[in-house]
C-alpha cells in the first residue's frame, strides 16, 4: 500500500469524528489529535478501533498510549503491517 | 437471608443517594449483566416531572440503564483485587429509545450486552424490562472507564 493510499485511508476515519468546530482540512501530518484535533479520548478508542479493522491490525494498549499525533498514527501502522 | 453474589459490585458504585439507581445485580459474567432497581415513589423528581403527573424521567432511566449496564458491569471485568478509590469513570455517548413510561414504586430490570472494553472504553447494548416484562428502553452506552495509575 502507497504511503498516501495509508494516509488517505487514515484520514477517512478520523474525519467521522472529528468535533464540530474541526474540518477535514486542519488535518496535517503533525496534529496532535487531543490538542489540535480537539477529539477526545472516547472518539481517538474509536479511530483505534476503525484503523483496525480498516488495516487488519491490531493494536495494543502501548501503540495507544504512543499514538498522539496523525504522524505517530501512520508509523504504527506501518510498523504493525510490516509485522503483518 | 438470601445471598446476594454480587453485592461487592453494588458496594463498589461510586453513588450514593440520592442518586444511586441499583438495588441488585441478578448476573454478570464476561460478556453480560443484568440488575434491578425500584424507583422510589418518594423521589424528589416526581413532584417536578411532570407537574400533577409523575413518571420517571427518561434522563434516569438511561442512568439507571448506565449504572447496571455500564459501570456495574465495569466493575466486574476490572475484577474484585481493584480498589475502589481508584475508579475514574465518565460517560461518552448515550443513544436511546424510549418505549414505554416507568411510574413512581415501578420495579424494572436492566440487561446488558458487551460490545467491547478496549482501552479503557466500554460500550453496550442495554435494554430495560417493566414489571410485567415488556421493554421500556434500550439503547446504546459508552463510557470511558479505568483506575488511575493505569
Amino acid at each position: 500500500m502507497l504511503e498516501e493510499e495509508k494516509y488517505n485511508k487514515l484520514k477517512d476515519i478520523i474525519k467521522i469524528y472529528l468535533p464540530e468546530d474541526v474540518t477535514v482540512t486542519d488535518v496535517e501530518q503533525n496534529s496532535h489529535f487531543m490538542n489540535d484535533l480537539n477529539i477526545n479520548s472516547a472518539n481517538l478508542v474509536d479511530i483505534v478501533l476503525d484503523v483496525e479493522d480498516a488495516f487488519d491490525i491490531r493494536l495494543e494498549n502501548d501503540d495507544m498510549d504512543q499514538m498522539q499525533t496523525v504522524n505517530d498514527a501512520m508509523a504504527i501502522i506501518d510498523t504493525k503491517l510490516k509485522s503483518k | 437471608m438470601i445471598r446476594k453474589p454480587f453485592q461487592w459490585i453494588v458496594n463498589r458504585l461510586p453513588y450514593s443517594e440520592p442518586f444511586l439507581f441499583v438495588d441488585e445485580i441478578l448476573k454478570v459474567n464476561e460478556k453480560s449483566a443484568e440488575g434491578t432497581y425500584t424507583f422510589k415513589p418518594d423521589a424528589a423528581f416526581y413532584e417536578g416531572h411532570f407537574k400533577n403527573n409523575p413518571v420517571t424521567p427518561g434522563v434516569l432511566l438511561t442512568e439507571c440503564c448506565a449504572q447496571i449496564g455500564l459501570v456495574s458491569l465495569g466493575i466486574y471485568l476490572l475484577g474484585e483485587d481493584r480498589k475502589i478509590e481508584d475508579l475514574k469513570i465518565g460517560m461518552s455517548s448515550s443513544q436511546m429509545e424510549f418505549l414505554l413510561p416507568v411510574f413512581p414504586g415501578e420495579r424494572v430490570r436492566v440487561t446488558s450486552e458487551l460490545s467491547y472494553f478496549r482501552f479503557h472504553k466500554l460500550k453496550c447494548n442495554v435494554k430495560m424490562f417493566n414489571e410485567e416484562g415488556k421493554l421500556v428502553c434500550k439503547g446504546t452506552l459508552a463510557g470511558m472507564m479505568g483506575v488511575h495509575n493505569e
